[in-house]
């Protein structure tokens, strides 16, 4: 499964990358999705994937049996989702604002502002 | 459980809200962003003088101990960011009260300001790097908004590159933090600091190594990821590129060498970052020579600063840390100041053109000295402040018999000194040009309320540069203090763990 699902995480990383690369704004934003959500996946496998074991404590215990799943990782990947949402949902509003006042789709064309 | 850690984030969250809350009313926002940047101040310092005779607080969230609850660390280097960061967040607010073009505040400018400053605060004060991704992102967050708040062609094209590039660089930090899980289960920077050491992966924790390098590379405009800085730092307000040429890649100068002396301390990381810090200085400087614009100049002389800072800490003695925390203090005010001092020149005369400009020293000679003074700090003009800090440096470097280092380092100092004299020339001596056709004229005479609270901020932190310079040894005392805290890292972990974990 871990194998599996580092595969997944490698592809999806380069998806990530290759759209982040191109001229396109939309891409662009597609890309930083793709890329975020890759994150996210590498966080889940790289912390380790137990099954079926959630961190339930069963009563009458103070402590539970055997391996359980660390529900850390969860927390931190809820975390990120949502700051990658809020951001991503930025990054889409100053592109439509940066296309309606440039007039131009081509991030490569937009160089007023470079050295 | 005093609450006095977290005060400095506290209080601008307060000031933040309340500016929201008064929306409608800009005069009362005015008068409470004023208000809160003070306060901020205040809390700063007293957190500096707390911290200073106690060594490490620490405050534990909702009182879980440390390795599972989120931890709050302050140690002499975070309460001294804290302080600068404050003096910044006072000077930009009240020289905004006057520069801010009118509609800003509607559009919640001072909000954002104090969202920024919180996010900045907390990112001195995390002790987790999960923590430290968040503060990231809420410092980040308010500075993109703060960024292309305006919706000018520049500020927007400029805001695109910026945006892109700081995500990239939080999906390398957030990449590297799941690895790191996966190796420690753990993220709290003391535990992590002493867990690491026990696993046996040395190719790992070296590709870690160089992942944070790169995550706070990006931030910190490090060779070779600078390229987002020039494109957008000259683009919004001066009161807004001043405070992000203070503070936002000091954070990411923070945050490497805060990893770099706790968790990673391998010798070929240090030896990469050197290479990277004399790159990061020449290119700098030879992107700045190559402008001619006022303010593209400074973005670019951040880059070749950032080289002098983390030069210190790849070096990685007593002398140069203690260099490199000088170097930190000093640069947030001068360059600061400077980008100050390019906005009023904006203001008389509607460019910032080296060539549509002139003959200021005439109209304004308060504004040329106040000019003087941060910029021949930055090229290390004896005795000003930046002659202490790359004297510092330097001689570091020459007691670790790294000659070459020590050499880029006075070299870019004397281009350094090139550009400032370029812009002097060129701004303040000569004749006031004819104007041109398509540039709409500025005001010749600013009132005297506006001018007051452009001026007096802008003066404030010259007088802090001249203390700086006057009484060096006030500042390289506390400097040593921050660098034998860095240097003993056991330190750290047992204030933060406790004795027993």
């Amino acid at each position: 499964m871990e194998v599996l699902l580092a595969l997944v995480v490698g592809g999806l990383y380069t998806a990530g990358v290759y759209l982040l690369l191109q001229p396109s704004p939309v891409k662009l934003i597609i890309g930083l999705g793709i890329l975020t959500n890759a994150v996210n996946l590498l966080i889940f496998t790289a912390a380790g994937l137990t099954r079926g074991r959630p961190p339930i404590i069963e009563e009458g215990l103070s402590r539970p049996i055997g391996p359980i799943a660390d529900p850390l990782p969860q927390a931190l990947i809820l975390t990120a989702i949502v700051i990658a949402f809020g951001v991503l949902a930025f990054a889409l509003v100053l592109f439509s604002k940066t296309a309606e006042i440039t007039g131009e789709d081509n991030l490569d064309e937009m160089r007023t502002s470079d050295p | 459980m005093t609450l006095l850690p977290v005060l400095p984030i506290l209080i601008p969250f307060g000031t933040a809200i309340l500016c929201l809350v008064l929306w409608n009313r800009p005069g009362l926002q005015k008068v409470t962003a004023a208000l809160g940047s003070v306060s901020l101040l205040v809390a700063a310092l007293i957190l500096l003088a707390v911290v200073r005779r106690e060594g490490y607080l620490v405050l534990q969230a909702g009182g879980w101990p440390a390795p599972f609850g989120i931890s709050m660390v302050v140690d002499l280097f975070s309460a001294l960011m804290t302080t600068l960061a404050a003096v910044t967040g006072v000077a930009v607010t009240f020289y905004s009260l006057s520069s801010s073009e009118q509609g800003r505040e509607i559009q919640g400018f001072y909000s954002f300001l104090h969202w920024l400053l919180m996010g900045v605060c907390g990112c001195f004060l995390a002790g987790d790097l999960f923590n430290l991704y968040v503060w990231f992102e809420v410092m980040l967050m308010a500075s993109f908004i703060l960024m292309s708040l305006g919706g000018e062609r520049g500020q927007l094209e400029g805001g695109v590159k910026y945006v892109v590039l700081n995500l990239v660089a939080s999906a390398f930090f957030l990449t590297a933090l799941g690895v790191l899980y996966g190796m420690v289960g753990t993220l709290n920077m003391a535990d992590i600091a002493q867990k690491l050491q026990r696993v046996d992966q040395p190719g790992l924790s070296a590709a870690l190594a160089m992942l944070f390098l790169t995550a706070f590379g990006i931030k910190a405009a490090l060779f070779p990821f600078f390229s987002w800085l020039p494109a957008s730092y000259h683009t919004p307000p001066a009161a807004v590129s001043a405070l992000f040429a203070g503070l936002l890649t000091k954070v990411g100068v923070y945050a490497l060498i805060r990893t770099f002396t706790l968790i990673f301390t391998q010798d070929f990381a240090h030896q990469l970052i050197l290479v990277l810090a004399a790159l990061t200085m020449i290119t700098g400087v030879l992107g700045a020579v190559s402008q001619n614009h006022f303010r593209r100049i400074l973005s670019f002389h951040i880059i070749s600063q950032v080289g002098y800072m983390v030069m210190g800490l790849a070096l990685f003695t007593p002398l140069a840390l203690a260099g490199s925390v000088f170097y930190i203090a000093h640069h947030i005010i001068v360059k600061a100041n400077l980008f100050l001092v390019s906005g009023v020149a904006r203001r008389l005369r509607g460019t910032e053109e080296l060539a549509h400009l002139g003959g200021l020293l005439r109209t304004a000679p308060w504004l040329a000295t106040l000019f003087l003074i941060p910029a021949l700090s930055l090229a290390g003009m004896p005795p000003l402040s930046g002659f202490w800090a790359k004297l510092f440096l330097i001689w570091a470097s020459f007691q670790e018999k790294n000659y070459l280092i020590g050499a880029i380092a006075l070299a870019v100092g004397l281009i350094t000194l090139l550009s400032m004299i370029k812009i002097w020339t060129k701004v303040f001596w000569g004749k006031v040009p004819a104007p041109q056709p398509e540039q709409h004229a500025g005001q010749q005479k600013l009132p005297l309320r506006e001018a007051l609270l452009l001026y007096l901020p802008m003066a404030s932190m010259a007088l802090l540069t001249l203390m700086i310079s006057l009484w060096p040894n006030l500042l390289f005392q506390m400097a040593q203090e921050v660098a034998a805290q860095l240097l003993n890292p056991a330190q750290y972990i047992e204030a933060v763990l406790g004795g027993g974990a």
